[in-house]
């Protein structure tokens, strides 16, 4: 095959598939209808007021963040066992989209925690375990960088992935035992000594469900599903740079 | 397992620990490190006396993972530089017998230090810690710090930056056992009833951890 048609071929790949694109779609009208419910259908907190509407993004992005990382354990599995290169892809985007998931659920909890808790952040042994998540996926992205050889990049960040979210469930078990903290738990009972929790009432439940099922199924999915394309066209772009310049 | 694995894992840390011994090059190094972050530690801390009882455990086990670490890097990489690691893979058996038996050249040597590391600090931080049931604690730890390393340390040699790369792959990774290693030693130290809660999950998570890598080390070896 020529250059040229290979660039005609790239090009034609450049659509996505139909199933994406409705699932991307999907996502956005779920997303704007769940920030609907969430900002305006919902009533408001009589003691929090309006800040406590982050709430339906907070929770839902840490069960998101949650899927995704699950998605790179399915493909560090699947990369140890059939060893296909689109399984590494998939595991990386897990890593990337959850990563992301995890900054959401930061970010919100930091501007509620703000008028609440009269603090950006404390050491709460909550708080540093999402932070702890957070850093043990960034040392994944920087070790994946570290190592040339593709086949065994494969096979080590499979490794590391699934050893990642193994000691991510670890450190979360060990946080719930831990009686002292102040973060609220809404679903559940809450510990002694939480400061800003709220009831669950029909009213939150009915903006949380929704969001819960958006932010770990079609959101997680779709973005997935993004970047495991993104980096196949890498790639290719890749080997054709290679071609050209060989020719 | 049968005999002939644990045969081949003693003799793999058998191989270790004599060359250790010939060159004293690690226990040293690692020995040297481990003094110099207790005088750090117990000058940074030094003002304040209630501080300093109070981040004893704290002191003892950042120590130990460090220490830890130092010797880690140590621990494979020679075997890569030198083309050695090419004969140890292809000795008959398990691959993970090669985990089992650098794991327990890496503790053997880290618990020795951990021995010396008690007596020191109970001089040079004026509380008593010499104590079986804080040196049972802190050779669990050991053994579950260099479980996580050994693994760790064989998939950052293969890598560039691989002295930087250990920590950064490996702190994160260390911290549940950390966490629950500090506490049952706090507890041990202040005389409360905890520590054996707290032990137990440190056991449980080293055990887990331990499985894992056993699982997943011979991936990482393989050629």
């Amino acid at each position: 095959m020529n250059i040229t048609a290979a660039i005609a071929d790239m090009q034609q790949e450049a659509a996505a598939p139909r199933l994406l694109r409705a699932l991307t779609a999907l996502a956005a009208l779920g997303f704007c209808a769940t920030l609907v419910l969430a900002l305006f259908v919902v009533g408001e907190d009589i003691q929090q007021g309006a800040v406590q509407r982050l709430f339906y993004i907070h929770m839902p992005s840490f069960f998101g963040a949650f899927v995704a990382f699950g998605a790179t354990v399915l493909g560090g599995i699947l990369v140890l066992a059939g060893r296909d290169a689109v399984w590494d892809r998939v595991a990386l985007a897990g890593v990337e989209v959850g990563l992301a998931f995890s900054l959401i659920n930061l970010v919100t909890g930091m501007v509620w925690a703000r008028p609440i808790w009269n603090t950006w952040w404390t050491w709460d042994p909550r708080l540093t375990s999402a932070a702890v998540m957070c850093l043990i996926y960034a040392a994944y992205l920087m070790l994946r960088t570290g190592i040339e050889d593709p086949e065994r990049k494969r096979r080590f960040m499979a490794v590391y992935g699934i050893f990642a979210f193994a000691s991510v469930l670890l450190t979360l078990f060990i946080i719930r035992i831990v009686p002292d903290t102040i973060h609220p738990v809404i679903v559940g009972a809450s510990p002694q000594n939480a400061q800003g929790g709220f009831e669950a009432t029909s009213g939150v439940v009915l903006g949380l469900l929704p969001a819960l099922l958006l932010w770990t199924t079609l959101m997680p999915i779709t973005a997935i599903w993004h970047r495991v394309r993104l980096e196949q066209r890498l790639e290719a772009l890749e080997s054709l740079k290679a071609r050209v310049i060989g020719d | 397992m049968s005999r002939h694995y644990w045969h081949k894992a003693l003799a793999i840390a058998g191989k270790d620990l004599r060359a250790e011994l010939r060159s004293r090059e690690l226990l040293s190094v690692m020995g040297l490190f481990a003094l110099l972050s207790l005088l750090v530690f117990s000058f940074a801390l030094e003002l304040d006396r209630a501080a300093r009882e109070e981040a004893l455990s704290a002191v003892l086990w950042v120590t130990i993972l460090f220490t830890c670490m130092l010797g880690l890097q140590r621990s494979l990489k020679p075997e890569l530089e030198q083309g050695t690691m090419d004969a140890l893979l292809l000795a008959p058996g398990a691959r993970s017998a090669l985990y089992t038996g650098k794991l327990l050249s890496n503790a053997l040597l880290t618990g020795l230090l951990c021995l010396c590391l008690l007596p020191l600090m109970t001089l040079l931080y004026g509380m008593n810690m010499l104590d079986l049931r804080l040196l049972g604690t802190a050779l669990l730890g050991t053994v579950a710090f260099c479980g996580i390393g050994t693994l760790l340390a064989a998939l950052t040699a293969q890598t560039r930056a691989s002295e930087a790369l250990l920590p950064i792959a490996m702190l994160p990774v260390s911290l549940p056992i950390l966490l629950t290693a500090v506490r049952a030693s706090k507890g041990i130290l202040n005389g409360s009833n905890d520590w054996q809660a707290w032990l137990q999950f440190l056991l449980a998570i080293t055990l887990l951890y331990l499985t894992l890598c056993i699982l997943l080390f011979p991936s990482i070896v393989e050629e």
